[in-house]
C-alpha cells in the first residue's frame, strides 16, 4: 500500500452532505471484476453532462479550471455512506485524490480509505468550508497538521491504527500475522467453548 | 460489570488487543457475492495467501444475474458474465461453498444467510457489502466490509477492529396493525438523519422490537447501515431460537442445547451502560415512504413533501433543495397525490416470505392500474418456491405484477436491466439515492404493502385505502 507522509495540492470544494459511494461512482461504471479502469467512472452521474456521455458537465466542481488537478477533496457530513464498493476508493485514488477532509464519513468508506493509502480528515463543517477559499492546502500526516495557502495551521485528530498504518503503508495481512499464535490459541478454546460453531 | 448485548459478543471475539488502540476480531463465518467475492479472492491469490478456513466461507450469486425466467451466465449487464464467470473459478479454487446461479438453495446474500442458517445469533460475520447488518435481526454481529477487509478476514479469520460506541434505540409500544419494521426504520433515519447511528452498534429493544418475527428483524436490521450504523442488532430470544431450528447450517445436533443455553446469555444486563439511547413512541407511527434522495428523507404516506424553507441547516435544507429538484417535487405536495410509473417488491430489505404474503395480502383480487409497471422479485429461489407453494405467485400474476428469479434485480441500476428515465417507482428496497434503480429514477422507498397498495392505486397510497 501506498504510504501518506506529506501532500500539497489543490483542494476541490464538493460541499454537500451524504455524498454516497454510488455517486463516487455509479455501478454501471464499475465493468471489470479488477481495481483498475475506475478513474473514468468517477462522479460520473454529476461530472458527464448525460449518462453514457463523457462530455464534462462544466458545473461539476472537478471540471472548473480552478481545480484541475485537484489531489485533495473537501466535502460534507457522511461522506462516502451507502455501499461498502472499495471501487469507490480505488477511483478516487485513480484519479489522483490523495486526501478527503469532511465532517464525517461513511464507517465502510472510511475503513476502505485507511487501507489504500488515501487520507481521511475530519474537521468540523465550519472549518471544511473555510478550507475552500485557502486552496492549495499542505497536509502533513507525521505532525497531523493542515496548513493553507493563507498561513492558518488546522490540527486533526486520526486514530492511532490509522496513522500509523498510513504513514507506514502497512498491510494489515502481515501485521496480523504476527499474532498467529494468538490466533489459534484462541481457536483452541473458542472450538471448546462453542463447538456448534466449526462445521468440521 | 455489566455488559450490552454487543459488549458480551465483542468480548467472546477479542483475540488480542492490539499496540495501536485496534483489537484483533475473530470472524466466525464470511460470506462472497459475484460483484465483489472475485476481486477479494482473486486478490488475495495474487498477494500469494490463500482463505484459511474454507469452511465457513460462502459465496452466492445475487448481484449481476439476470431474474428473467430462462437465466444464463449470460445477463443484460454488459460483462456481468466476467463477474459470475470469475467468482465460479475463484470459489471453486479457494474450496468455498457456492450457491450457483443453477442451485436450488441461489438468492440475495443477506436472505441466503438466516435461511441457511449460515448467520446465527452471537457469530460474526462478515460480508464485501453494506447491507450485512441485516443479519443482526437474528443476534449475530454482522457488519459489511470492503474488498480489502475481506481479504484479510479470509487471510487470518480476524479483523482489526476499533471498537464502535453502544446505542440502543428503545422502541416502546407496539407498531399499529399494518404498520411494518420497515416503516419504523424509515421513521428513525427521518428523525434522526443519515448519520445518526454513526460509530455505533444500534441495539434494538423494546416491546415493540419483542413483538416482531425474526424476519420483520431482519428488514429493520438491514437499514441500520442507512443510519450509519456500524451494525444493527436485536437480543436473540424463543423466536429466534425456533427460527434457527432445523435449518441446514444450524448448530449439529448434538450441540443444540449448548448452543441455545449460549444464546440465552445474550442480551443487555439489565443495567448496561449504553454511550446513547433513543426512544421511539412506536404506537404513534403510520405507513412512511421517502420522498427524496436519502433515507432521510422520509416522512408518512398520509403527510406533505416538506419544505426546505422550514429548515435551520444549511447543508440539510441545501440537501433537501437538490432531491426536491432530482425527484421533480415541490414543497408541500401531499404524497397521497403523486403517480407512479413502477413499483418493485424485492432486495434483501423486503423480499421474505413474510413481505410477498403482507403485499399479496394486499393484491388479492385487485388489479395493478394501467400504464404501472410492477416486479415482484422473491429474495432467495427458496422463498420463491415456497411463495409458489401457497400460491402467492398466482396472486401477483392475476394482479399483473411480474413474477421474477431470486436476486438483486432493479434494487440497483449495474448497467443492465433498469427503471426507466426518470420513472418514478415505490419500491420496497433500501436506497433512494439519485440513479440507484436506474437512469435518474425517482425512487420512493416504502415498505411491500404500501408498495402493493400504490401500485393498484396507480400513486403513493397505503394499504389502508383498499383495506377498509
Ligand atoms: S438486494 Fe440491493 S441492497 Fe440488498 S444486497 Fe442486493 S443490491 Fe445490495
Amino acid at each position: 500500500m501506498q504510504a501518506f507522509t506529506q501532500h500539497s495540492g489543490i483542494a476541490a470544494p464538493l460541499l454537500r452532505i451524504n455524498v454516497d459511494t454510488d455517486a463516487i461512482i455509479p455501478s454501471r461504471e464499475m465493468k471489470t471484476v479488477g481495481k483498475r479502469g475506475l478513474a473514468e467512472g468517477l462522479f460520473a452521474g454529476w461530472r458527464y453532462v448525460a449518462q453514457g456521455s463523457r462530455e464534462p458537465n462544466p458545473e461539476f466542481v472537478l471540471n472548473q479550471p480552478a481545480y484541475a488537478g485537484a489531489s485533495i477533496l473537501l466535502s460534507g457530513a457522511n461522506f462516502g455512506c451507502g455501499s461498502s464498493r472499495e471501487h469507490a476508493v480505488w477511483a478516487l485514488v485513480e484519479y489522483g485524490i490523495r486526501c478527503v477532509i469532511a465532517p464525517s464519513f461513511g464507517a465502510i468508506f472510511h475503513n476502505n480509505c485507511i487501507r489504500n493509502g488515501l487520507l481521511p480528515i475530519v474537521l468540523d463543517d465550519a472549518a471544511v468550508k473555510s478550507l475552500a477559499t485557502a486552496t492549495p492546502l499542505h497536509i502533513d500526516l507525521a505532525t497531523r497538521s493542515i496548513t493553507t495557502a493563507d498561513g492558518r495551521v488546522l490540527p486533526f485528530n486520526i486514530e492511532p491504527a490509522h496513522h500509523l498504518m498510513l504513514l507506514e503503508g502497512l498491510d494489515g495481512i502481515g501485521l496480523t500475522q504476527k499474532s498467529q499464535a494468538l490466533i489459534d490459541a484462541h481457536l483452541v478454546r473458542d472450538r471448546a467453548a462453542r463447538p456448534w460453531v466449526y462445521r468440521r | 460489570m455489566p455488559k450490552t448485548l454487543f459488549d458480551k459478543i465483542w468480548d467472546a471475539h477479542t483475540v488480542t488487543p492490539l499496540d495501536d488502540g485496534d483489537t484483533l476480531i475473530l470472524i466466525d463465518r464470511i460470506f462472497l457475492h459475484e460483484r465483489t467475492g472475485a476481486v477479494a479472492l482473486e486478490s488475495l491469490a495474487e498477494a500469494g495467501r490463500t482463505v484459511r478456513n474454507a469452511e465457513n466461507v460462502f459465496c452466492t450469486m445475487d448481484h449481476i444475474v439476470d431474474t428473467l425466467p430462462g437465466r444464463s451466465d449470460i445477463t443484460l449487464m454488459p460483462s456481468g458474465t466476467d463477474f459470475i464467470r470469475s467468482t465460479r473459478r475463484a470459489a471453486r479454487a479457494a474450496g468455498i461453498t457456492l450457491f450457483d446461479l443453477d442451485d436450488p438453495r441461489q438468492g440475495i446474500v443477506h436472505v441466503v444467510s438466516p435461511e441457511q442458517g449460515i448467520a446465527l445469533p452471537g457469530l460474526t460475520l462478515v460480508c464485501p457489502d453494506s447491507h450485512t447488518c441485516t443479519l443482526g435481526g437474528l443476534g449475530a454481529l454482522a457488519w459489511g466490509v470492503g474488498s480489502t477487509e475481506s481479504e484479510h478476514a479470509l487471510a487470518t479469520q480476524t479483523l482489526r477492529i476499533n471498537k464502535p460506541r453502544n446505542l440502543r434505540v428503545r422502541c416502546e409500544g407496539l407498531l399499529p396493525a399494518g404498520v411494518t419494521a420497515k416503516d419504523l426504520i424509515l421513521h428513525l433515519i427521518g428523525r434522526y438523519g443519515a448519520s445518526g447511528g454513526a460509530g455505533c452498534v444500534v441495539e434494538f429493544a423494546g416491546p415493540a422490537i419483542e413483538a416482531l418475527e425474526v424476519e420483520a428483524r431482519l428488514t429493520l436490521c438491514n437499514m441500520a447501515v442507512e443510519f450509519s450504523a456500524f451494525t444493527g442488532i436485536v437480543a436473540p430470544d424463543a423466536k429466534t431460537e425456533a427460527y434457527v431450528r432445523g435449518r441446514p447450517y444450524a448448530p449439529a445436533a448434538e450441540h443444540w442445547d449448548a448452543a441455545v443455553t449460549h444464546w440465552r446469555t445474550l442480551h443487555s444486563d439489565a443495567d448496561a451502560v449504553f454511550d446513547r439511547e433513543l426512544v421511539i413512541d412506536c404506537g404513534a407511527l403510520s405507513a412512511a415512504v421517502t420522498w427524496g434522495t436519502s433515507p432521510q428523507h422520509s416522512t408518512t404516506v398520509a403527510g406533505c413533501v416538506p419544505d426546505p424553507a422550514a429548515v435551520a441547516d444549511d447543508n440539510t435544507r441545501s440537501a433537501m433543495q437538490r432531491a426536491l429538484v432530482y425527484m421533480n417535487l415541490q414543497a408541500g405536495q401531499p404524497l397521497r397525490t403523486l403517480p407512479i410509473d413502477a413499483a418493485f417488491i424485492g432486495s434483501c430489505t423486503n423480499s421474505r416470505l413474510s413481505d410477498l404474503r403482507l403485499a399479496a395480502d394486499v393484491l388479492r383480487g385487485r388489479k395493478v392500474a394501467a400504464g404501472v409497471k410492477a416486479i415482484c422479485v422473491p429474495g432467495s429461489s427458496l422463498v420463491k418456491r415456497a411463495a409458489e407453494a401457497e400460491g402467492l405467485h398466482q396472486v401477483f400474476i392475476d394482479a399483473g405484477f411480474e413474477w421474477r428469479e431470486s436476486g438483486c434485480s432493479m434494487c440497483f441500476y449495474a448497467g443492465g436491466e433498469a427503471m426507466g428515465y426518470r420513472q418514478r417507482v415505490i419500491s420496497s428496497t433500501n436506497r433512494n439515492f439519485e440513479s440507484r434503480q436506474g437512469p435518474e429514477t425517482r425512487t420512493h422507498l416504502a415498505s411491500p404493502a404500501t408498495v402493493a397498495a400504490s401500485a393498484v392505486l396507480g400513486r403513493i397510497g397505503e394499504a389502508s385505502e383498499l383495506l377498509n
